[in-house]
């Protein structure tokens, strides 16, 4: 009981140090900090943010070492938020599903996708059901669940948002307004599951990493929950990358970059993603999301 | 006793009751989930069980809140006095008009786009609507307070002389009360923030409660209840110098660089409509703007009506019942104690986190952001009228029963007061409720967020200025309605607690 104790008040001294000496520095506060600008990353939030901060701490660590620079990585509290800051120039780096990486690319002149994980090569997203509504798995696309309560995750999101939709549009006919009692966005696939599994929603649509992860630890009642349907696979989640940090950062950074985030063998970092390896990607692996985007309208 | 229910705030309060009950069968009030009690059960028994075991990493965030909402309110407070100087400028005062009905958390989507995570978001966030209800406030206050100091003295000395010795002290106590009652408010709107992405409070709030870590939101939430309730002990002047400068040097300052390059990409390309942006050019701007105004103004538009004054009765309602929780007239020392207690955690709660809240139990419906918004609002105006009610002499012939004592000497005496903050509080409900589409109630909020979501930032610019024109509207409305019930009755007004529900 002792330790955290002692480790909490040291915490709360610390930050009272910490403001005391900031009144009396204020000028130093705005002075231009000296040393070189640090690697900024983010990545859209699409699950649970403890899991964000573990996973992307360790990204970070991992980065600051293998190039010898400091590497910050800033959490992000919405999808658009991660591609805004990507197109200020406020992060060099992000990780961004398929339709964000577009987004951001379209936006980024000289910008590129540099790695993606193996299993983003053919991703999928599944469609849950609550069991309450005796919806069953199949082959085809259940087209019984219009009607339904649906929730997809974020608003820009590729699994959660664009694939489930461009297949209910596909399928239905019908755009999920139309097809559905009520159409929801949960913001992410973690509160997908949840909702779905709570009953708050009768169907959802989501990342199968996400489900899969979650189906391991346990967060998953499978007798509340399940999968009913799997999309055809599609390319999703990629590093993608400034072109200008060659300027900034010196000559090859981007690809000292893509050299590191392929070289990923520690399999803590992979386990927490989960992917198996990063592969090579390039803009050109996505075109079929930019095009499934434009004829879902959420691309001009 | 009969003559009262014709009287014109009588003769109101049915109209809007009648509104409402017009409106009520066409408004989505379900609940949506199929069984909301096991997480409600959940919830309920983690806010019994705060949890403070993480309290040293959610410091930073409780003085990160503070800090937001100490220095928006030092530069609102500021801009606002020079503003309210000059309020009968007519641009001035359509400006600020404008400048206010666009909620905090529009603002921070807004300055997003170009500032990104940096301090200044969350600033200008919380300074720019604050600002513009200051000098409104402010050019109030001066209107209603006599100058005899200012006139009687010599023009010799030259304006800002007898001003600031003629005038000033008259205006200075007011301001002060009216600066303490915002910054409670800015505590509110700086925690909010964190839900877009600043460091505040909401940041860790939204983590722990979607994550279902209701010990955690028990502790975050006792602990800002403490810092409001506690905000006239550490708000003293002594305390403000080490305020601003401590707040000022504990924003995150070197998280982003600020960039001249993203304001101007802001202003010249983002906000430019995309059809003037592409070769198709004007031809293509009507039936841009007509899918906009058919498809997401309209329908938001209306929605967020429907919630307002669904809200807005709701909310009359609840306070006709809140304010006898701390009313000598019906409840005992320990009763009223109770109430306050209650009506201060109510309305400590900002709007926004009660509706997110009760959104994840009850799903997307109009019914958690009605019943929020009544919560909220109808314990403030509680608050106010419980305390009026303190100095009401009972009527001779004392009504023994408190039904009789409620119905025939208490209410009718404090009711068109009530009904006056009701009204102040109209507008406030408005803005709440348009926000609210963010969290998936289809107001306005909704559009806008989606705009947002889709980096189509023209569109939430037309759906911000549209939200803010309606805002507008029912403010005209309001204070009309206002003129007209002081008019026609014996209405009274007492200004520190129409301030406080001009909020």
């Amino acid at each position: 009981m002792r330790v955290p104790q002692a480790d909490q008040l040291g915490r709360t001294l610390r930050n009272r140090i910490l403001l005391v000496a900031c009144a009396f520095s204020v000028l130093g506060a705005f002075a231009p900090i000296a040393s070189a600008e640090p690697f900024v990353f983010t990545a859209i939030p699409d699950q649970d943010e403890s899991r964000l901060e573990a996973r992307f701490g360790k990204v970070s660590h991992y980065l600051a070492q293998e190039l010898g620079t400091e590497v910050k990585y800033v959490p992000v509290k919405s999808y658009a938020a991660a591609v805004t800051a990507f197109v200020n120039d406020q992060v060099q780096l992000a990780w961004f599903g398929g339709l964000s990486g577009v987004r951001a690319r379209l936006r980024v002149e000289g910008s590129r996708a540099i790695a993606q994980g193996y299993e983003d090569q053919f991703f999928e997203t599944y469609f849950i059901a609550n069991s309450k509504t005796g919806l069953t798995p199949s082959d085809d696309f259940p087209v019984s669940i219009s009607e339904r309560t649906f929730t997809f995750g974020s608003k820009g999101s590729t699994s959660g948002r664009l694939m489930p939709e461009f297949h209910i549009r596909e399928n239905l006919s019908l755009t999920p307004e139309e097809a559905f009692a009520r159409v929801g966005f949960s913001g992410d696939h973690s509160r997908t599951i949840a909702l779905v599994q709570s009953g708050a929603f009768e169907v959802g649509a989501v990342n199968f990493k996400v489900w899969d992860k979650e189906l391991e630890l346990g967060t998953i009642d499978p007798s509340k929950v399940q999968v009913i349907w799997k999309t055809p696979p599609y390319p999703d989640y990629q590093w993608t990358i400034r072109g200008d940090v060659d300027e900034t950062f010196g000559d090859g950074f981007s690809e000292r970059v893509t050299d590191v985030l392929l070289g990923i063998t520690d399999k803590e970092i992979l386990d927490a993603f989960p992917r198996s390896k990063f592969v090579p990607a390039q803009n050109e692996d996505y075109t079929l999301i930019l095009d499934v985007a434009k004829q879902v309208g959420l691309i001009e | 006793m009969r003559r009262r229910f014709v009287t014109p705030p009588g003769g109101i309060s049915v109209a809007f009751v009648f509104v409402a009950l017009l409106i009520l069968p066409t408004a989505d009030l379900e609940i949506v989930s199929i069984d909301p009690w096991p997480e409600m059960l959940r919830f309920g028994m983690g806010l019994l069980t705060p949890d403070f075991s993480r309290v040293g990493d959610l410091t930073e965030a409780l003085l990160m809140t503070v800090a937001f909402a100490f220095l928006g309110l030092v530069i609102s407070v500021v801009s606002g006095f020079l503003l309210s100087l000059v309020f009968q400028n007519v641009v001035v005062r359509t400006t600020c008009a404008i400048l206010r009905s666009v909620h905090e958390l529009f603002w921070a989507l807004i300055f997003l786009q170009f500032f990104g995570l940096s301090p200044l978001t969350g600033l200008l966030a919380i300074a720019i609507p604050y600002a513009a209800i200051f000098a409104k406030v402010y050019a109030e206050i001066a209107e209603e307070t006599p100058s005899p100091a200012m006139t009687s003295l010599n023009s010799q000395p030259g304006w800002l002389t007898r001003y600031l010795y003629g005038r000033l002290p008259d205006l200075l106590p007011k301001f002060k009360i009216y600066a303490l009652y915002r910054l409670e408010c800015g505590l509110r709107s700086s925690a909010v923030l964190g839900f877009v992405g600043l460091p505040t409070l909401g940041f860790y709030l939204e983590t722990a409660f979607s994550e279902g870590h209701y010990s955690d939101v028990s502790a975050l939430l006792l602990l800002f209840f403490v810092m409001i309730a506690t905000i006239r002990f550490w708000v003293r002047p002594i305390t403000l110098p080490v305020l601003a400068i401590g707040s000022l040097a504990f924003l995150p300052w070197g998280v982003v660089d600020i960039e001249a390059a993203n304001v101007i990409r802001f202003f010249t390309q983002d906000i430019i409509p995309s059809p003037l942006r592409s070769e198709a050019g004007v031809m293509d701007l009507i039936p841009w703007l007509s899918t906009l105004l058919f498809e997401q103004i309209f329908p938001g538009a209306w929605a967020t009506i429907q919630v307002t004054m669904l809200a807005l009765v709701a909310t009359g309602l609840l306070a006709t019942l809140q304010f006898t929780w701390i009313s000598p007239h019906f409840a005992g020392p320990a009763g009223r104690t109770g109430g306050h207690v209650a009506l201060v955690v109510l309305r400590s709660t900002p709007e926004y986190l009660l509706a997110y809240m009760l959104l994840q139990f009850w799903g997307p419906s109009m019914l958690p952001a009605v019943v929020a918004l009544a919560l909220h609002n109808g314990a403030i105006i509680g608050h106010l009228i419980g305390r009026q009610t303190e100095d009401l002499r009972p009527r001779l012939d004392h009504p023994r029963r408190p039904g009789d004592r409620y119905f025939y000497d208490v209410l009718p005496r404090v009711y068109p007061q009530l009904l006056a903050y009701l009204f102040y509080r109209w507008e406030v409900i408005m803005r709440e409720t348009a926000v609210f589409g963010m969290l998936g109630v289809a107001t306005l909020g909704f559009y806008i967020d989606s705009a947002f979501a889709d980096l189509r930032v023209d569109r939430a610019m037309v759906l911000i200025f549209a939200t803010a024109l309606l805002n507008i509207g029912i403010d005209q409305l309001s204070s009309r309605l206002r003129t007209l019930a002081r008019n026609s009755s014996t209405l009274t007004t007492s200004r520190p607690g129409l301030q406080a529900a001009n909020a």
